[in-house]
C-alpha cells in the first residue's frame, strides 16, 4: 500500500505549475485576452493551478499553427510517424507514475486505476497505432486489362478534437493516436473540468512532435469549444460527451460539410443469467466483480453497467451477494493505492447524482445500499464523494433510462432470454452491454441480440486498443480504437489509370 | 424551425386552483442567473441533454443557436421576468421517459458543460425532478412539437 503525497507538496512525485498557457506551435502561448480560470481538484475541492481561458482568437492561432504543420506532417513517411508515436509511448511509460498521480489529482479517480489502466492503456494505444499505420496498405482494383483503380490513404489535414473529463488523458489518446498516425494535425480542446493533466503531458512529450502538429487550447465550451467545433478550418470534428452538444456539433459540421465522430454515452445493461450461480467458484466471483464494475471510475464511464438485469431464479441470492461485494468497496483518498472509488469529477456532477437519488426514490425505486454523499474527513471533506449505490426498481423509471454518470446501478429481474433482450434494448442508447453466462451459445445469441456497439461477454470494462468501440442508436456515430479508426481520419484517394494507348471512341 | 407558442407562461400558472399545470419551472436562483446571462448573450433557450459526461443536464444557448425540429418537443416557455420567455426543449424520444415528472431548473456551483452559456460563471444549471400527482397529471400543459 502506498499513499501518494498530493502534487506540489514536499515529497510528491509530481508538481503542477501555478499556471498553464495553451500549447500552440510547439510552445506555450498565453491566451490572447490574458484570462485564466482556477482549476480545482475534486479530491479536496481546492484550486491547484490556473488554466488559460481561451477564446476564438486563441483557437485561430492554434489553427494557424496546425495548418502550417499539416502539409509536411501529412507527407512524412508512415515509418517516421510510427517512430514518433512509439517515442511518445516510451516517454509516457518512463513518466507513468508522475502522470498517473497528476491525473488522479485533476480528475478525482483512484490512483490504482490510473496506474493500472489509464496510463498503460495510453502507452498501448500509441504503440498500437504506430504499428497499425505501418501495416495499413492501400489497394488496387483491376478494372479491365488496361485500367487500374489505385486507392491511397491520405490524411484529412487539420482536425478538431473535444475531449471529455472522465478519462482526460486516455480519451485524448484515443483520439490523438489514430489522428496523428494517419498524418493529421490536431487542435485539441480538453474539458474545462480536467484541463491540467494534458498540459503536464505536453511538457513531457511536446518536444517529440514537430511544432504545430498537436495544439492544445484550454477554456470553456462556449468560449473555446464552440469556435473550434464551428470552424471552417477543420476537416473533421471528434467529440465525446452528451446528446445535446453532440447534436449541436453535428449542426455546426453540417454548415461546414465536414464529418463528425460522436460518442455520446449510454445506459448499458449488464445481464446475469441463472447459470452464473450454478457453482460458487471463480467464475461466480468474477460475475460479482462484473456487477460491481458500475462503481469503476466512480461510474463516470460512458459504458458504465448502470442497469443490472438478473434472471429471476437467482435474483435474491445473486443480488444479496452483489450488495455484499458493493459494500466491501474501499472508498476514500484517491491517492491511496488501496482506494477503489475516489471522488466525482466536479461538484455539479455530485449534485446531479444526488438529484437522481431523489427522483429514483420518488418513483418508487428502493435504495438497497448507499444513496448518500460519502462524508470524508480532513482535507477530503471538501471533495466530491458519493457512496456506491444500488437501486432496485423497474426499467421504465428514469434511473433506469438516464445516464447518471455516478456509482449508481439500477437493478431489475428478467424471466427468460426474450425478456432479457426486451429490457436490455428498451433504452435510447446502445453503447455497451455485458452478458454473463456459462452457456457459450446463449451468451453468443444474447450478445448478438443486444443493440449495442460493444457487448462484453463474461467480462466488463476492458478497453484494448484493437477492439472497436462505439455506439448504436443515440449513443453516437463512428467508432474509436481498432485499425478501422484510421478510416475516420483519412481520405481515400483514387487514381483511375488507363494504360491503353487507344481512344475510347466516343468522339 | 419555430414551434407554435406554448399555452401559458408557466410560472404565472403556479398555484392556480384549476389552471394548467406547468411541466417546467425555474428556481429563483436560476431566474436570477438567466437575467445575468441574457445581458451577455441576448434571449436564451434550453435543450435538455441526455447521455454521458455532462448529460442529463439542461443546456442553455442563445435562442435559436440549437436547431430544434420535429424530433423535439417544447415543454415550456419559462418566465424569468425578461422581455422574452425562455423555451425549454427536449428530444421527443427522451420526453417519453420524462413526461410523468415535473422539472425545476436550479443552479449549483459547478464547472462547465458542453457549450452551455453559464459555464464561465462557475455556476451550472441542474434539473430537479418530482413526480406529478394524479390530479396534476390531468391538467398538464400540453407540449408542442418542433417544426
Amino acid at each position: 500500500m502506498t499513499v501518494y503525497v498530493p502534487p506540489g507538496q514536499p515529497g510528491s512525485v509530481v508538481s503542477y505549475e501555478p499556471r498553464y498557457d495553451n500549447w500552440i506551435g510547439g510552445e506555450r502561448v498565453a491566451p490572447v485576452r490574458g484570462q485564466y480560470f482556477e482549476n480545482v481538484t475534486p479530491v479536496t475541492g481546492q484550486p491547484f493551478t490556473e488554466i488559460a481561458r481561451s477564446t476564438a482568437e486563441d483557437v485561430e492561432l492554434a489553427l494557424d499553427a496546425a495548418h502550417q504543420a499539416a502539409p509536411t506532417w501529412g507527407k512524412t513517411s508512415v515509418g517516421e510517424r510510427a517512430v514518433v508515436l512509439n517515442k511518445i509511448a516510451d516517454r509516457i511509460e518512463q513518466h507513468a507514475e508522475r502522470i498517473a498521480v497528476a491525473e488522479s489529482w485533476d480528475n478525482g479517480k483512484p490512483v490504482r486505476e490510473t496506474i493500472g489502466a489509464d496510463i498503460p492503456l495510453m502507452v498501448d494505444h500509441f504503440r498500437y497505432f504506430a504499428g497499425a499505420i505501418r501495416a495499413q496498405e492501400g489497394s488496387l482494383s483491376q478494372i479491365d486489362e488496361d485500367t487500374v483503380a489505385y486507392h491511397y490513404h491520405e490524411p484529412l489535414g487539420v482536425v478538431g478534437q473535444i475531449i471529455p473529463w472522465n478519462f482526460p488523458l486516455l480519451m485524448a489518446t484515443w483520439k490523438l493516436a489514430p489522428a496523428l498516425a494517419a498524418g493529421n494535425a490536431v487542435v485539441l480542446k480538453p474539458a474545462e473540468q480536467t484541463p491540467a493533466s494534458i498540459m503536464l503531458l505536453m511538457d513531457i512529450i511536446g518536444d517529440l512532435l514537430p511544432p504545430g502538429v498537436l495544439n492544445v487550447v484550454n477554456g470553456f465550451g462556449v468560449e473555446a469549444g464552440k469556435p473550434l467545433a464551428s470552424s471552417n478550418r477543420v476537416r473533421k470534428i471528434a467529440f465525446t460527451g452528451e446528446t445535446t452538444t453532440g447534436r449541436l456539433i453535428m449542426q455546426y459540421a453540417t454548415a461546414n460539410l465536414i464529418p463528425v465522430t460522436l460518442e455520446l454515452g449510454g445506459k448499458s445493461p449488464n445481464l446475469f443469467f441463472a447459470d452464473v450461480a450454478a457453482e460458487r467458484d471463480a467464475f461466480y466471483d468474477k460475475a460479482l466483480e462484473g456487477f460491481t464494475m458500475f462503481a469503476f471510475n466512480q461510474g463516470e464511464v460512458c459504458t458504465c453497467p448502470s442497469r443490472a438485469l438478473i434472471q429471476s431464479s437467482i435474483y435474491s441470492e445473486f443480488l444479496g451477494d452483489a450488495i455484499g461485494r458493493t459494500e466491501a468497496i474501499r472508498q476514500g483518498n484517491p491517492l491511496d493505492t488501496t482506494t477503489m472509488v475516489g471522488a466525482q469529477a466536479s461538484n455539479d456532477q455530485l449534485e446531479k447524482i444526488l438529484s437522481y437519488i431523489d427522483i429514483g426514490k420518488a418513483e418508487g425505486a428502493k435504495v438497497l445500499t448507499g444513496g448518500h454523499r460519502a462524508e470524508m474527513s480532513g482535507d477530503l471533506a471538501g471533495g466530491y464523494y458519493m457512496q456506491p449505490t444500488i437501486f432496485e426498481g423497474d426499467n421504465s423509471m428514469r434511473v433506469f433510462q438516464e445516464e447518471i454518470f455516478g456509482p449508481v446501478v439500477a437493478v431489475t429481474s428478467f424471466d427468460d432470454t426474450d425478456d432479457a433482450l426486451k429490457i436490455a434494448n428498451d433504452t435510447l442508447y446502445g453503447l455497451g452491454a455485458g452478458v454473463w453466462s456459462r452457456d457459450g451459445s446463449r451468451a453468443y445469441q444474447v450478445g448478438r441480440g443486444i443493440e449495442a456497439g460493444r457487448v462484453w461477454t463474461n467480462c466488463y470494462h476492458a478497453y484494448p486498443a484493437h477492439a472497436a468501440f462505439g455506439g448504436y442508436k443515440q449513443s453516437g456515430i463512428g467508432r474509436e480504437n481498432h485499425r478501422m479508426m484510421l478510416d475516420h481520419y483519412q481520405q481515400t484517394k483514387n487514381l483511375l489509370v488507363s494504360y491503353s494507348p487507344n481512344a475510347v471512341g466516343f468522339f | 424551425m419555430n414551434a407554435e407558442p406554448a399555452v401559458a407562461r408557466d410560472i404565472s400558472a403556479t398555484g392556480q386552483v384549476a389552471g394548467p399545470v406547468p411541466r417546467v419551472e425555474l428556481s429563483d436562483t436560476a431566474a436570477a442567473l438567466l437575467t445575468e446571462l441574457t445581458k451577455v448573450h441576448g434571449p436564451l433557450m434550453f435543450h435538455q441533454s441526455g447521455g454521458c459526461c455532462d448529460g442529463s443536464s439542461p443546456m442553455c444557448f442563445p435562442d435559436g443557436e440549437f436547431l430544434t425540429g420535429p424530433a423535439d418537443v417544447r415543454l415550456a416557455d419559462l418566465d424569468a421576468h425578461l422581455p422574452q420567455p425562455i423555451s425549454f426543449w427536449m428530444s421527443a424520444s427522451q420526453f417519453e421517459y420524462w413526461e410523468h415528472t415535473h422539472l425545476t431548473v436550479d443552479v449549483v456551483p459547478g464547472r462547465g458543460s458542453g457549450f452551455s452559456v453559464e459555464s464561465p460563471t462557475g455556476q451550472r444549471f441542474l434539473i430537479r425532478s418530482r413526480l406529478f400527482t394524479d390530479e396534476e397529471s390531468e391538467r398538464l400543459i400540453s407540449v408542442t412539437r418542433g417544426g
